[in-house]
């Protein structure tokens, strides 16, 4: 096992490396001198020069590459003109709360979809099973950002239950309690789309199980019902749930981005949006990287949950 | 059926069409529509409240109508959606096609560019896009589709190499076709509809992308408006003034769910396994619709009693099974022969009420071991003897056995499902049982899982689950029909040692007329769903009585007869949907007359011999 | 006059180096094999699963390109592992015949194909073609407008037969085509097969895993085991008086009525690990004769009797 974690270490490096030169290439697409369009048009002539120095912008394409890369192999992203910090300083603070949002979605749309996946497939043409399926019909078709937007309409504005937005209370709060009340509605409406989808999944996972001959197999032996759906049939399901579990955290992650919009969520999302709009490029870059580099990692424990479920997977 | 029937006999999707027909043929007509100019501001008339006079929809914070901008900016974002998908499509499913069937180093090249895109997570890309080239509704476009193209291209590949390692593939370069005309002429025509599917299921995200980005102010710039940018914009008055967000966010809503529910029941229409109703779960038992009166108790250990089960497909009804009599004593082994359709094995599994339901129905008939009824009986009592009593052995071991379980564990699970033993009393006995079946080095293979084993070591496996209990009787349906010739000798050879060593009863399903003669004391022939032909086997295999009993072993070639014409059976065996009445036998039957067409036609004769023929080849007493 | 003749050949697949692993040589599918045909001969091909019939068969027709050796038809040599020049000359017919016709074709189309590509013949030409073709093979013209899916495994696999036929080749391969089938439509389709070899005066490979079905129909019959020929002969004495023990242990497993059931005599029933091959005999450690030697030694293909080679040190006796 351990050598098999090591393996799959070692073959994200190139990914790693892939994603960097896709990042550096979208960036070199911008039409113009690159320094004017990563500083933004109002850039100063100085500080133009200076990036141009800096980062040796008037070199070929492969050594500028190289630069960038050994820079941020160093901790150097660089630095945000429009923050006028550096841009991995900005980076760091800011995604902790994005982490805290979008691993609270993401425990949240695994547990609440294979569960609910699971009691439609048991109960496929009952009533539980049209109930869920419809929910999840609603769920899947509303976008994540106007279903916040409802959700602060009626639980803060109309109800009075939960904070409009923001992470803390700007006065007096700052407690785990606080923090919760104001996660409840962006986790909720993160997490939406993605227990839809893996809802789906999971319910057809489970039918595609439930016709397999091992299963027949189980019910011979005399194996209680309970168990061949919780214990046969959702293991081998499993086997296909991991993997888009791992694509829907991706979504998740990414989709945080219109969750920190609507409620304010000192994230890296809301950064990034910030980022693009005032053109601060080399905070963009610097942010796609880093969220990137992450979501590889945590597909690569994707990896080996399922190689751990899976004994056909060669270790 | 054709298409189009398919789906709209689906209610959901049906209703889905309905509503986006509605919004298309609205958005179509737009321009021609007597509405105010979506983009003309008049701060005077700012957030005017719905009904108000002139403003169906109210205003929005500019003063302009909600109405003329909803249309308009619906208008936008279907069109951007449906263009993202067709790109993203076409340019996915090509990448996709030529990955899958050339495979190799073309295909590893493609991938792990499709990788390195998919290690994104998603929108971020379409950001970097964004950012790259700048925000405005055609970048945010070109960004929706490119992040896309990876989902197709995975999709496809899988599909396409599935297809091309088709025989009808290599079929086709045997016929002298070239890689393109493959491509386009056999490989396509059956990808194609998968591509559509995809599609229809991912118009939708698509245009909720392209709304998120606008809704992000990344898309469409002022003042030309799409249903993002609408919500966006709308987002500052939200407290104050909700109806502005609500408008454009329900249309998105209602679009989305619409063209869900479409694109599902179009991958319901498409998608041949869904069509056929294959899909349905399985019962845990068979479903039980018994009109006539259940026939009286016997002496016997397991009398299968005027059986019948039926598949109910649609309006169709398959009788699979036909009133079907059938007993076994302690230590019998009773051999079930017939070809593929004869309904052997749908007999074997209605016993224990294993037989997939839906679409199975037992219909008539009972099942008894010892005296008391089978069918019929409560979920817990069924249970309680399924693997105990009567236990079963499956055709083909690889996909009987649970892959994610050791083979071990599966035997003491079967163990612990009827006896509170403890994990490792149950582990000693699952190793006693790997000896008992010739499993060499029993107590390290108990930690195999199935793939780790050989064809012939797993069907051990099956057989060793199968004696767990100590149960009564044993169905082995077709046993060793997926085995090669030599391990199957052993298989064959071990399943009768342990019906002489454990007084087993075995009743025994298989094709092969070699295996009956040397396993089984008596046979019963089936064909289209009832037995034609029982007795002991010796005596039916030398003096076979009904005509397709004597034809069918004419047929089966024996090694030792030297080169020679076989004989053979013209014709197909009935469909058992369509049977003809009398005899079904009688439409191949050199030997048919016109008293074996019509009516029913009895099994005669007496214990242990009987024939259901008017014309029997042999009198039998 | 020699239909076919394969000389030395062989297909090892390469393994993928694993990163840690040391280098591989590869897994050698086929071992170098060399035999001839003759003209309207039937070669029975019998093996287990695992012995390399399927990869055999498909480099002999050009789907496969084999590593080493060359395929030779009526003395011209071909061009290794290009289908569509082998076409005409050799056919294949598979073992799934509903698998093998394209679900979205009709069945005049999937006929046609080789007609239009490897013939060039025009419309009218290829119609009256297909209708003596359909004719031969006892199949209804009115067939010629369905989809396979209305079809039995049995009239699929004749609709793959007239494929075939509708090439024109000299030989055909035979891929398991009864296997799939029950055996009263098993017996219609060789009947069939027989009949169209006089008709054509074509050549056949048959590969079957049932020795009774190779028996029947075979002149002479090739065994092969894990990728080797362990023993070649006429079809009348092969299996009544083996050379080789594996040959034997396959007579003796055949399930036959009347014969009491026992398990003929064997130490293991399993194969060795391709990854790993053993050195010396493949079959030694399953055989009841092997000695060191056969642990040691490959065996060659030596002549045993009047037209019998075995690979075997310890052959068996009349």
């Amino acid at each position: 096992m351990a050598s098999y974690i090591l393996k799959r270490l070692l073959s994200a490096i190139p990914v790693l490396l892939g994603i960097t030169v896709i990042v550096f290439l979208i960036m070199a697409m911008i039409p113009g001198d690159p320094a004017t369009a990563i500083l933004g048009a109002y850039a100063t002539p100085e500080n133009v020069e200076k990036l141009n120095r800096s980062l040796g912008l008037d070199a070929p394409l492969v050594q500028r590459y190289l630069i960038w890369l050994g820079n941020m192999l160093t901790g150097d992203f660089g630095r945000s003109y429009s923050l006028n910090r550096p841009v991995l300083d900005e980076i760091t603070e800011r995604f902790s709360a994005t982490l805290i949002l979008a691993g609270v979605s993401f425990v949240l749309c695994s547990v609440m979809g294979i569960l609910a996946g699971v009691v439609s497939a048991a109960r496929q043409y009952g009533l539980a099973d049209k109930a869920i399926t419809f929910t999840v019909l609603i769920g899947i078709s509303v976008p994540s950002f106007f279903l916040g937007m409802m959700m602060i309409l009626l639980f803060a504005v109309r109800l009075k239950w939960l904070p409009v937005s923001g992470m803390y209370a700007i006065y007096g709060g700052g407690d785990l309690w606080d923090l919760l009340k104001h996660l409840v509605m962006p986790a909720l409406a993160l997490s939406a789309v993605a227990t839809g989808v893996i809802a789906r999944l999971s319910r057809s996972a489970m039918l595609e199980v439930l016709r397999q001959d091992y299963i027949r197999t189980a019910r011979a032996k005399g194996v209680p019902e309970r168990r061949v759906i919780m214990g046969h049939a959702l293991r081998s399901a499993m086997v296909s749930i991991i993997p888009v579990l791992g694509i829907q955290a991706g979504f998740v992650l990414s989709g945080s981005v219109f969750i920190e919009i609507v409620f304010q969520w000192p994230g890296v999302g809301r950064m990034l949006v910030n980022a693009i709009l005032k053109r601060d490029l080399l905070l963009v870059q610097g942010g796609v990287v880093f969220v990137a580099a992450c979501y590889v990692l945590f597909n690569i424990m994707v990896d080996v949950a399922q190689s751990l479920l899976d004994p056909r997977i060669k270790t | 059926m054709p298409f189009i029937q398919l789906l709209f006999r689906n209610r959901l999707a049906a209703m889905g069409a309905v509503v986006l027909t509605v919004i298309l043929l609205l958005v179509l007509l737009t321009p021609l529509l007597p509405l105010p100019d979506p983009d003309v501001t008049a701060t005077a008339d700012r957030f005017q409240t719905p009904f108000s006079p002139g403003h169906l929809l109210g205003t929005d914070h500019l003063g302009r109508d909600q109405l003329s901008r909803l249309l308009h900016g619906t208008r936008l974002s279907l069109a951007v959606g449906i263009a993202a998908a067709a790109i993203a499509g076409f340019v996915g499913s090509a990448i996709g096609i030529i990955a899958g069937y050339f495979g190799g180093r073309v295909d590893n090249m493609i991938m792990r560019g499709v990788d390195m895109l998919m290690a994104f997570p998603y929108i971020l890309l379409a950001l970097a896009i964004v950012a790259a080239l700048g925000p405005g509704l055609m970048n945010a476009l070109i960004a929706v589709a490119a992040v896309n193209v990876p989902f197709f291209a995975r999709n496809i590949r899988g599909i396409t190499v599935g297809l091309a390692e088709r025989e009808f593939i290599d079929a086709a370069r045997l016929a002298g076709m070239g890689h393109t005309r493959i491509i386009l002429s056999e490989l396509l025509p059956n990808v194609l509809p998968v591509i559509i599917i995809a599609m229809s299921t991912t118009v939708g995200w698509m245009i909720l992308e392209t709304a998120g980005l606008s809704f992000l102010g990344l898309g469409s710039q002022p003042p030309q408006a799409d249903l993002g940018s609408m919500l966006g914009e709308a987002r500052s008055a939200l407290i104050s003034h909700p109806f502005t967000s609500v408008v454009p966010g329900v249309m998105i809503f209602l679009i989305v769910m619409s063209i869900n529910l479409l694109g599902d029941g179009v991958r319901d229409a498409l998608d041949p396994r869904l069509r056929s109703g294959a899909l349905s779960r399985p019962r845990a038992t068979t479903l039980v619709q018994r009109n006539d009166p259940v026939p009286a108790a016997t002496e016997d250990l397991l009398a299968i009693q005027d059986l019948q089960t039926q598949f109910h497909a649609g309006n169709r009804v398959y009788k699979a099974v036909g009133g079907v009599s059938l007993s076994v004593s302690p230590g019998e082994c009773l051999g079930l022969i017939g070809e593929s359709g004869s309904g052997k094995s749908v007999t074997a599994l209605s016993v224990m009420g294993l037989v997939a339901s839906p679409p199975g129905v037992i219909t008539g008939g009972a099942v008894r071991f010892r005296g008391d009824d089978l069918i019929g009986a409560p979920y817990e009592t069924l249970r309680r003897k399924r693997g105990d009593r009567v236990a079963y052995i499956f055709q083909d071991p690889l996909a009987t056995l649970h892959p994610l379980y050791t083979v071990g564990d599966q035997l003491i699970e079967a163990i612990q499902s009827h006896h509170a033993v403890s994990r490792s009393a149950a582990r000693d006995k699952a190793i006693r049982l790997f000896k008992a079946v010739r499993i060499p080095n029993a107590e390290s293979r108990v930690g195999n899982y199935p793939h780790e084993m050989s064809g012939g070591m797993r069907q051990r496996v099956g057989i060793a689950m199968a004696l767990a209990n100590d149960p009564d009787v044993i169905i082995a349906d077709e046993p060793t029909t997926a085995l090669d010739v030599t391990v199957q000798a052993q298989i064959l050879a071990l399943l009768d040692d342990l019906r002489r060593d454990r007084g087993l009863a075995i009743i025994f399903i298989t094709h092969d007329f070699g295996v009956v003669g040397q396993l089984c004391d008596r046979v019963a022939v089936m064909y289209a769903g009832r037995i034609v032909e029982q007795g002991p086997t010796q005596s039916v295999l030398e003096t076979p009585a009904h005509p397709y009993t004597k034809r069918l072993i004419a047929c089966v070639p024996e090694l030792g007869r030297g080169r020679r014409e076989l004989a053979a059976i013209p014709g197909l065996p009935p469909s058992v949907e369509a049977l003809p009445p009398g005899c079904a036998f009688a439409p191949r039957c050199t030997k048919a007359q016109d008293d074996c067409r019509s009516g029913q036609i009895a099994l005669t004769g007496s214990y242990p011999r009987a024939v259901r023929c008017l014309h029997p080849e042999e009198a039998i007493g | 006059m020699i239909a076919l003749k394969v000389e030395n050949l062989s297909k090892t697949f390469p393994i993928k180096k694993s990163l840690f692993g040391k280098p591989h040589d590869g897994v050698r599918a086929v071992r170098p094999m060399s035999f001839q045909v003759a003209t309207g001969e039937t070669l029975g091909v019998v093996g287990e699963s695992g012995c390399g019939k399927s990869t055999f068969a498909r480099m002999l027709v050009g789907l496969l390109e084999p590593t080493t050796g060359q395929i030779e038809i009526e003395g011209k040599a071909l061009d290794n592992g290009n289908a569509a020049a082998f076409g005409k000359m050799i056919q294949y017919v598979f073992q799934d015949p509903i698998s093998s016709l394209n679900p979205r074709k009709t069945i005049r189309q999937i006929v046609e194909a080789p007609l239009r590509r490897l013939h060039r013949m025009g419309p009218a030409e290829r119609e009256t073609r297909i209708a003596e073709i359909f004719d031969s093979v006892n199949l209804r013209h009115d067939f010629l407008n369905r989809y396979p899916h209305e079809f039995s495994g049995g009239q699929a696999q004749r609709i793959g037969i007239a494929r075939a036929l509708a090439a024109a080749p000299r030989i055909i391969v035979l891929d398991e085509p009864v296997s799939a089938l029950d055996v009263s439509v098993q017996a219609q389709v060789l009947n069939l097969l027989a009949d169209l070899k006089a008709e054509f005066n074509l050549t056949y490979l048959f590969i079957s895993h049932d020795l009774a079905v190779i028996e029947a129909v075979s002149q002479r019959v090739v065994v092969l085991y894990f990728g080797a020929v362990v023993e070649i002969g006429k079809a009348e004495n092969i299996f009544k008086s083996p050379k080789h023990p594996y040959t034997k242990l396959l007579a003796d497993s055949a399930p036959v009525v009347g014969r009491p059931l026992t398990a003929p005599e064997q130490k293991d029933s399993e194969l060795p690990d391709p990854l790993d091959p053993p050195p010396g005999c493949a079959f030694a450690g399953r055989c009841p004769r092997a000695t060191r030697l056969c642990h040691q030694d490959e065996p060659m293909l030596t002549q045993m009797g009047e037209d019998q080679f075995a690979a075997c040190h310890h052959p068996l006796e009349e």
